[in-house]
């Protein structure tokens, strides 16, 4: 191989190298307390819904505007407010990751993700109880 | 305790082929080592012999194995089918409702029954090898036979001690699950019906994507194998060749199942298009990719005696992503990071997915470290105006774009290993979007030049030459396109957009390079063109993929319907950079969407329990003529599963330019058992008025027969019809016209709704003193209506065309290389193509 050829193998190989360093902006998983810290910053959180509060959200006034309380182990609570419809499970589910921001006293979210008990057969305790019901 | 009704004798029977089976592999795979270990280059005439005995041993030993498995397979498809529940797999899987198609789904939906469809790829694979592989037969299925050690330990589940080695699918419900039930001998006598297959996975794509993946996943292994054969002589190059149409096939079969997933995805499964960056397609796809970068390699040394290194480490670190895939996607290490569903499959298993991981790639890795100086290579320059190098080049930036598609992925293991808590970047799809859109833009660009390039050297001028008319056509087509037809995708700025367009030229550039390849230089033999056919195809399928994802646009806007009132401003006062995309459709009111007008007409069940069928009714009116252009009719589905639980499948309308997607992302929560609202009956005379919570009505008069825009009575018919006004509070007026007829003495009620005053009228017959008596429903929250988003892609046809037509150079380059007959290789081109024809454009449309 030629000098020119090695360069240009280093060269693009490195250029490749710098462009990901610069273009994965990874977030992290936080708890509500510690997202409150530092509003603006796209966090991920591990929360659960406040069954204890209303969900509001109407189909019919505006699809696009959910509403409701997490909570997460630490005792952390805050309102959440979601711009796409309400996942049907939602109130089923017993762990949600939340992506968004906070912004003031509420979480900004664009993303929810849900652990749903029901998605689970493969989990032993889920089949437990799908059998007692016999 | 004796239990009443089970069937425990196939359950037994299977496990016991389970044992046999992998037993089988063990001894295949310790004589196929042996017999390998016996070196061809000192043979004497006993050593032959032994060797020989050796071998007809190890085959002894592989067909049994494979016998077993499909014993085992076919025990499994009855036991789902004749829905034994006392087995865990059919209570899992099957139901009763399910067809048979989906009853094979079944197999392959567990764990172990992927396992199980994996491992008898290996065998139909082994099998042909041991007829054609000739003195490579020993070393390559000692490779398969040892994979097929490890994937058969996944599923004998065997005691040692206290722990359980694998999971069988031949297990005890009541073995496996605590409950009450299990107590009764008659247990199995409540147990009347299965789980059953996930409703999202009730696609034809779930019978056909699944083998079709494992095939690719499957014959990963046979380029390893062909590479450990040379590995352990003297001769380090001469797997290449006999290995080039075995590589062909995997990168054609791993390529097309991705692909087929990602049509899966568009087509049923509600990601909003076919690709998503999802930690199981990178998965998958990052293994192709390297094994597309050891396929040049491989030509490049089959050409010219480079890249032999790059070959082998290609080949190996392929075999070893797909392992690694298996584990990402298998052990739930993946849970928060992905839309799919994924399970703990257990600590025994992740250690023995893990052990396989490690125990099949690491000894070859070695292997081919300590035999790194020995393996040739070429020390002279290679020139930078010849094919090889830049081929490499490609493979090299392929390479790297594969490394990062997994470092991104593999973010949950860094946080299991270092204990961070790193997650996704906020645009996940961005993230790897704004990298290989670079990619695409070099690769576009290198598979359209380096076709041109002769290996060894290229002049200049014939280069320059041969490329003026494709690369200035795509130009005029890029410009042309730029101003007829732009990219609209704005909202990661014009620094982006600039390289999608330079993608979308790179890619174009590359079709118009390689039909001009296939024209000039080729001169139309088509035999000979396989590979410029493949690369044809793949820069068309990235054309596709650039302009369906650029200019693809939600119709469902809702700021710009009209329907949309404000009543909850956003307390933070935020604006939304992007559009709100659900809109909420009130049965019978058309609302505006994109250019169509659409109304969400009715609902219809599905033969499957708890599926409805949405019917909504497009309509495109020419706003010049004020004619009807188009008109159609798109029935979304969606599965109201327990707990609430929705899943939707989308209704799309397929055009040869473009189609129009639906899904339903909400139904209105109102179960038809739960309208508790009883019909009042008053009795009304002409011009009595009734009172409700939000106005009056009045009964203007009662129709005999009449012949207008609603009713089409003649008056040999029997029918009333009473015409209803409705004032509302806010001065408000509507009407309403219930009706009453009477055919072959039977009394038929025709009920009219005032949908948006949650109002029901119904005609229901005389009072006394000229009045009539009308039912009168109001009910509290009567509102039917659905919340979906809407989405037209363009140009998506040629994703799928590019693909069949990448699928068809690689059978013709597979056909070329494994010196078949031409007769054979155009019957597997129209076989392949004929049948992916008809599965991504004719099945669905």
């Amino acid at each position: 191989m030629k000098t020119s050829s090695i360069i240009i193998l280093v060269a693009i190989a490195a250029a490749i190298g710098v462009l990901l360093m610069y273009s994965v902006d990874f977030s992290t998983y936080d708890t509500i307390s510690s997202a409150k810290e530092k509003p603006g910053k796209y966090v991920h959180l591990i929360a659960r819904l406040d069954k204890s509060k209303p969900i509001e959200y109407d189909a019919i006034k505006d699809p696009n505007y959910l509403t409701f309380y997490a909570t997460d182990s630490l005792g952390g609570s805050t309102r959440v407010i979601y711009h796409n419809t309400k996942p049907p499970e939602l109130e089923q589910s017993d762990r949600i990751v939340l992506k968004g921001k906070m912004e003031g006293n509420v979480f900004q979210c664009d993303n929810i993700l849900l652990k749903c008990p029901s998605k689970y057969k493969d989990d032993k305790k889920q089949l437990e109880k799908t059998v007692t019901q016999y | 305790m004796k239990f009443e009704g089970e069937h425990l004798l196939p359950g037994q029977i299977g496990h016991f082929f389970v044992l046999l089976a992998f037993v089988a592999s063990i001894v295949s795979s310790i004589a196929y080592f042996y017999a390998s270990s016996i070196k061809p280059e000192s043979l004497s005439a006993t050593q032959e012999s032994a060797k020989r005995s050796w071998i007809l041993f190890a085959r002894g030993a592989f067909f049994i194995q494979f016998i077993s498995l499909l014993t085992v397979f076919f025990i499994i498809y009855y036991l789902c089918s004749n829905h034994y529940y006392e087995y865990l797999y059919a209570y899992k899987h099957a139901s009763k409702e399910l067809e048979p198609k989906y009853l094979l789904a079944c197999i392959w939906e567990g764990q172990e029954g992927s396992f199980i469809l994996w491992s008898l790829w290996h065998c139909v694979l082994g099998s042909i090898l041991i007829f054609t592989s000739k003195k490579r037969e020993a070393p390559i299925l000692a490779v398969i036979s040892v994979a097929q050690v490890f994937l058969l330990m996944m599923i004998v589940g065997i005691y040692f001690g206290s722990v359980r080695i694998g999971s069988s699918p031949f297990v005890l419900t009541r073995n496996e699950i605590n409950g009450p039930i299990f107590s009764q001998p008659n247990y199995l006598s409540f147990i009347t019906d299965g789980i059953g297959l996930n409703p999202l996975l009730r696609n034809y794509w779930m019978v056909i994507h699944p083998p079709v993946l494992f095939l690719g996943f499957a014959s990963t292994i046979v380029p390893l194998g062909f590479a450990y054969s040379s590995l352990s002589t003297k001769n380090l190059g001469d797997w290449v060749k006999p290995a080039l149409p075995w590589t062909l096939l995997s990168g054609c079969v791993l390529g097309v199942g991705i692909m087929m997933g990602g049509k899966w995805a568009y087509e049923s499964l509600s990601f909003g298009g076919y690709w998503a960056w999802d930690p199981v397609e990178n998965a998958a796809l990052v293994p192709w990719m390297i094994l597309i970068c050891g396929l040049h390699c491989m030509a490049i040394y089959n050409a010219t005696g480079n890249a032999l290194r790059a070959s082998y480490l290609f080949i190996i670190l392929s075999y070893f992503f797909v392992l690694y895939s298996t584990f990402l996607t298998r052990t739930g290490i993946l849970g928060d990071t992905s839309v799919h569903s994924f399970t703990e499959a257990g600590m025994a298993m992740n250690v023995l997915i893990g052990i396989y991981v490690v125990v099949i790639s690491l000894p070859m890795l070695f292997l081919f470290i300590k035999k790194y100086k020995k393996i040739p290579s070429i020390q002279t320059e290679e020139n930078i105006s010849s094919r090889e190098f830049w081929m490499f080049i490609g493979s090299l930036i392929f390479f790297l774009a594969a490394l990062f598609v997994i470092a991104v992925t593999s973010l949950p293991v860094y946080n299991k290993v270092f204990g961070t808590n790193y997650a996704d970047p906020q645009d996940r799809e961005f993230t790897y979007n704004k990298v290989l859109v670079l990619v695409a833009f070099i690769i576009g660009l290198l598979t359209a030049i380096s076709q041109f390039l002769k290996y060894k050297n290229t002049d200049k001028k014939y280069l320059f030459k041969k490329l003026i008319i494709p690369s200035g056509l795509s130009v005029v087509i890029c410009i042309l396109l730029s101003i007829f037809y732009p990219i609209e995708y704005t909202k990661k700025g014009p620094g982006f957009l600039w390289a999608v367009y330079l993608a979308l030229f790179a890619s174009i550039f590359s079709v118009f390079a390689n039909g001009a390849y296939l024209k000039i230089v080729l001169k139309g033999k088509v035999k000979a063109g396989g590979a410029a056919i493949a690369h044809l195809g793949f820069a068309l399928m990235i054309t596709g993929m650039l302009i369906s994802s650029g200019n693809k646009k939600v119709i469902s806007d809702n700021r710009k319907t009209g329907l949309f009132i404000p009543f909850d401003k956003d307390p933070t006062g935020r604006q939304q950079e992007d559009p709100l995309e659900n809109l909420t459709l009130l049965k019978g009111v058309p609302t505006q969407m994109g250019n169509y007008m659409v109304t969400y007409l009715d609902d219809s069940a599905a033969s499957e329990k708890n599926r409805t069928f949405y019917n909504l009714h497009f309509q495109k009116v020419d706003s010049l003529s004020g004619k009807v252009t188009e008109d159609f009719l798109l029935t979304p589905d969606s599965y109201r599963m327990k707990d609430n639980n929705l899943s939707s499948n989308p209704g799309t309308r397929h055009y040869f330019t473009h189609d129009v997607f639906t899904y339903i992302s909400t139904i209105s929560a109102r179960d038809p058992a739960d309208d508790t609202a009883q019909y009042k009956i008053h009795e009304m005379g002409l011009n009595d008025t009734v009172f409700y919570s939000k106005g009056f009505i009045v009964l203007n008069s009662i129709l005999k027969n009449p012949d207008n825009e609603r009713f089409h009575f003649t008056p040999n018919d029997t029918a009333l019809v009473a015409d209803i006004s409705v004032y509302g509070q806010d001065s408000s007026k509507a009407k309403a016209y219930p009706a009453l007829t009477i055919s072959n003495q039977q009394i038929n009620y025709i009920n009219d709704t005032l949908i948006r005053r949650n109002l029901y009228f119904s005609l229901l017959g005389l009072a006394k003193d000229n009045k009539f008596k009308i039912g009168i429903k109001e009910s509290e929250n009567l509102t039917d209506f659905i919340t979906l988003k809407a989405y037209v892609f363009p140009y998506i046809n040629l994703v799928w065309a590019g693909l069949l037509i990448m699928a068809g150079g690689f059978v013709i380059s597979i056909g070329r290389r494994a010196k078949a007959a031409n007769y054979v290789t155009l019957v597997s081109v129209i076989l392949a193509l004929s049948g992916l024809c008809y599965m991504f454009l004719i099945a669905n449309s």
